[in-house]
């Protein structure tokens, strides 16, 4: 995996991530880029009830968010956390990328949307742009992204 | 089946296969099976539902599959663990997701459920109303088969009656 300049300078905490995907594989793969980019995996949830429960315990700076899971889906979820944690940033992470659900992400708060399979370059652009404001381009077929 | 049906899940296979195995696919055959038998190694499924229905299975064979484990994680798995199969469940999602993804674009309604291992020695098949399609891919590290049985929802068929093979 390419080298990444870590999210935060070494003195500062590291960026806090919760991680939701109902594949422990995908987990696992989301886990190891968040690794890479010198974050720090708080927690993970494998549905959308959980994601909820664990934001509110653990209050991670940043959720990668799966949209298809039992239970609970993703964009259902991401309105749950965004009502009780208005400045949650929550970053999709999904294969079904198309422009509905796009679309109900951000509406519902979901700061950004990236399709898999997951490029590592363009999922650490996204988290700097959720975490700064830095530049990058809006998901596809979105005129605009939410900040 | 027709073409613009088939063609969002042979663009899909062939670009996310490349991406999490990083090596060229190529698609060696594609046929309208009657009754497909599974042949390779590990199998998932991907249910779908809404304007379009039906089922879809990735079956890989065991080398493929380990390298897809492999290249995705960036570390081989460990020894009696998972891994190998949760991988074909993801690779399957992300085939049929962005497939998905395509097919809505193009005015498709529907919604894809979580996949699961598939264990049963058959295939899908073509039935009165499901025409059964069979994708078979070769790469460098092994070969797989994409399985996809699908027919038009209730709210299509009012809007195209009959199914015309292509």
């Amino acid at each position: 995996m390419t080298e990444f300049a870590p999210l935060t300078p070494i003195e500062q905490p590291k960026v806090r991530f919760l991680v939701v995907d109902d594949s422990i594989f995908a987990r696992k793969s989301l886990c190891k880029m968040v690794d890479a980019f010198g974050g720090e995996v708080a927690g993970e949830a494998g549905d959308g009830c959980i994601a909820i429960t664990e934001y509110a315990r653990l209050r991670p700076d940043i959720v990668l968010m799966d949209i298809t899971m039992p239970k609970m889906e993703g964009i259902e979820a991401v309105s749950h956390i965004v009502k009780d944690f208005p400045d949650a940033r929550i970053v999709m992470v999904s294969s079904v990328g198309y422009q509905d659900n796009i679309l109900s992400a951000l509406q519902r708060g979901a700061r950004h949307f990236v399709q898999k399979p997951v490029k590592p370059d363009a999922l650490y652009e996204i988290i700097r742009y959720v975490l700064n404001d830095t530049p990058v381009p809006a998901p596809a077929g979105v005129g605009g992204s939410k900040s | 089946m027709k073409m613009d049906l088939i063609q969002p899940f042979l663009n899909s296979a062939d670009t996310v296969v490349a991406e999490i195995m990083g090596c060229n696919v190529q698609i060696t055959d594609v046929s309208m099976d009657k009754a497909s038998q599974r042949q390779e190694g590990i199998a998932a499924m991907v249910a779908f539902i809404g304007e379009i229905e039906g089922h879809a299975i990735l079956d890989m064979d065991l080398n493929a599959a380990r390298h897809a484990a492999v290249h995705m994680l960036g570390e081989a798995p460990c020894p009696g663990d998972n891994s190998t199969h949760e991988a074909i469940c993801e690779v399957t999602n992300m085939i049929i997701g962005n497939a998905v993804t395509q097919l809505n674009d193009r005015g498709f309604r529907f919604k894809v459920y979580p996949p699961e291992i598939y264990s049963s020695a058959v295939g899908l098949r073509s039935s009165l109303n499901t025409e059964a399609l069979v994708l078979r891919f070769e790469t460098p590290h092994g070969n797989m088969v994409l399985n996809i049985a699908m027919q038009y929802g209730a709210k299509r068929i009012s809007e195209v009656p009959v199914l015309s093979a292509t």
